[in-house]
């Protein structure tokens, strides 16, 4: 093998890296110039929604995408609490659709001409695993110090309301574990890991078969908002608005009822 | 005229452009980040943030797991270099790839794993809970198991390849004069392989340290047993971005003060 190389070797990672910083300074000013690619008729739209919204807005961006040939819809569920701090920081979303009212007023606060709506609201049930080991049948069985229960964190919005919903009951409990998200949550439910865990109705629907939901008369003080807004610096413009609509439409609203959200 | 030849060589010894500027670049690269961390902190707020009692739990916790996790690992992966690198039996190509299934796993998927093993309806973990009634999930024990298997392999490598690329002769000399392959291992391979041993315990120990996707799926998250470092800081990032780079800087800076000390120590020791 020659001791020389050739000269490109070397000047390949150098012309990687400044291609790359020149690529993270011509972020910005593409964004800021996308407004002006809008009118030129953007075809894409792009969705943050709360991951219990998973099942439900995929159906909803299949529909939008039939009604309206030649766009797609791109989505990025996660927790609120995380959606709300990305879009914050400048993150090209045009819809944002958030589980709380709390999570929404990060947004709002950062580009005060947003303008959410809520379109849906929804509610906590205790999932256990389908064979339910420790026999749990109702929320004070989960301060049984015997019985393994995972809760959301309470930063995140199923945790906010799971703490709504215990306080309403006058029950402590101690949890193994306080998750990012409901669908982390939902996950150690599924895998037998925890004997019970506070997630949304409609979680429990989208994993029927796998958990067992019980509904529990404390949720009803704990009811969550959910808020959608097409955020002012949309780059898909129009679109945004248009996504914003169909979900507050009659076929949303009956798109949303059967993942088990219920009307605001 | 030693004053002299120092010159010489110092002009003689200029380093090359070509490696100067994608060294540079490199470094930038690296730097650039923790900068942007140090510009961004909240630095009139610092004080208070750093005594709320969460970050001193969740650095405590974060150093003792992961330097369990090291020793676990050092156990555990020290003989598994050696084993690798000394012996010869089939399939001992597989099972050195195989020792390096953590490092290219996702650290989540690592962590589903380990659950599916070693959760309470795992393959070992339902056998663990029925036969000693011990569970690893949502426990610091858990902590430290997901740690050791993301930080292991580097330790494993690092000691294998100082290993073979230590002199045998030693080793053979020892074996003739009629010691053990114990004693030899213990009088002779380690103290001649030491360097490598430490390196790789840095290694694994700074990855430990660090261990973020294996530990919250594993582990759970919980303030006090499961929450390290990591955890703490993608917790606050949901709400409170600011207390993220407290917390960063905190584990960075204390991580710094613990590898530069052994480095001190050990690593450049003539």
């Amino acid at each position: 093998m020659s001791r020389r190389f050739p000269r490109w070797t070397v000047a390949l990672p150098v012309a990687l890296a400044l291609g790359l910083s020149g690529c993270g300074s011509a972020v910005p000013a593409g964004s800021a110039a996308t407004p002006a690619g809008a009118a030129k008729g953007a075809k894409e739209v792009t969705v943050f929604a709360a991951a219990s919204l998973t099942g439900a807005f995929t159906a909803l961006g299949k529909h939008f995408e039939a009604a309206h040939p030649g766009t797609s819809v791109k989505f990025n569920f996660g927790s609120s609490a995380t959606l709300a701090q990305q879009i914050a920081q400048g993150a090209p979303a045009d819809v944002f659709a958030a589980a709380s009212p709390a999570t929404m007023k990060t947004v709002t606060d950062a580009s005060p001409a947003t303008s959410p709506k809520t379109f849906v609201r929804n509610k906590l049930q205790i999932a256990v695993p389908s064979d339910n080991p420790a026999k749990v049948d109702e929320l004070k069985d989960l301060a049984d110090p015997k019985v393994k229960v995972a809760l959301c964190a309470e930063q995140v919005p199923c945790g906010a309301a799971a703490v709504k919903a215990l306080d309403a009951a006058g029950l402590e409990v101690k949890p193994v574990t306080l998750e990012q998200d409901v669908k982390a949550t939902l996950t150690k439910v599924e895998l037998g890991e925890v004997d019970a865990a506070l997630v949304y109705r409609t979680d429990v629907i989208a994993a029927a078969g796998k958990v067992q939901g019980i509904a529990f008369p404390e949720a009803d003080k704990a009811i969550n908002d959910y808020p959608i807004a097409a955020l002012p610096k949309a780059p898909a413009g129009e679109l945004a608005e248009q996504f914003v609509g169909l979900v507050l439409s009659p076929q949303g609203k009956d798109v949303l009822t059967k993942a088990g959200f219920e009307a605001p | 005229m030693g004053a002299v030849t120092e010159q010489n060589r110092t002009a003689s010894a200029r380093p090359p452009w070509m490696l100067v500027v994608p060294a540079l670049a490199g470094l930038a690269f690296l730097v650039l980040p923790l900068a942007g961390l140090l510009v961004r902190a909240p630095w009139s707020t610092l004080p208070e943030r750093l005594a709320e009692p969460y970050v001193l739990e969740a650095l405590r916790l974060s150093l003792v797991t992961a330097t369990v996790a090291t020793a676990m690992s050092l156990l555990l992966g020290v003989p598994l270099a050696w084993l690798l690198a000394r012996v010869e039996f089939p399939g001992r190509r597989l099972v050195r790839a195989l020792v390096t299934v953590p490092l290219v796993l996702p650290p989540v998927v690592g962590g589903v794993a380990l659950l599916l093993v070693l959760g309470r309806r795992g393959l070992v973990g339902q056998w663990l809970e029925s036969a000693f009634g011990i569970t690893l999930p949502f426990t610091t024990a858990g902590v430290i198991v997901a740690e050791a298997f993301v930080a292991m392999p580097f330790l494993v490598i690092s000691v294998e390849g100082a290993l073979r690329a230590a002199d045998r002769r030693y080793e053979e000399a020892a074996a003739t004069l009629g010691a053990s392959r114990w004693t030899v291992f213990r009088r002779v391979t380690l103290p001649m392989v030491m360097p490598g041993v430490v390196a790789g315990a840095v290694l694994c120990w700074a990855r430990a340290l660090g261990e973020f996707g294996a530990t919250i799926t594993f582990a759970g998250n919980f303030p006090g047993t499961t929450r390290t470092m990591p955890l703490a800081v993608y917790l606050a990032l949901e709400t409170e971005p600011e207390a993220a780079i407290v917390l960063s800087l905190v584990l960075l800076t204390v991580s710094m003060i613990i590898l530069a000390g052994l480095r001190d120590r050990w690593v450049s020791a003539p």
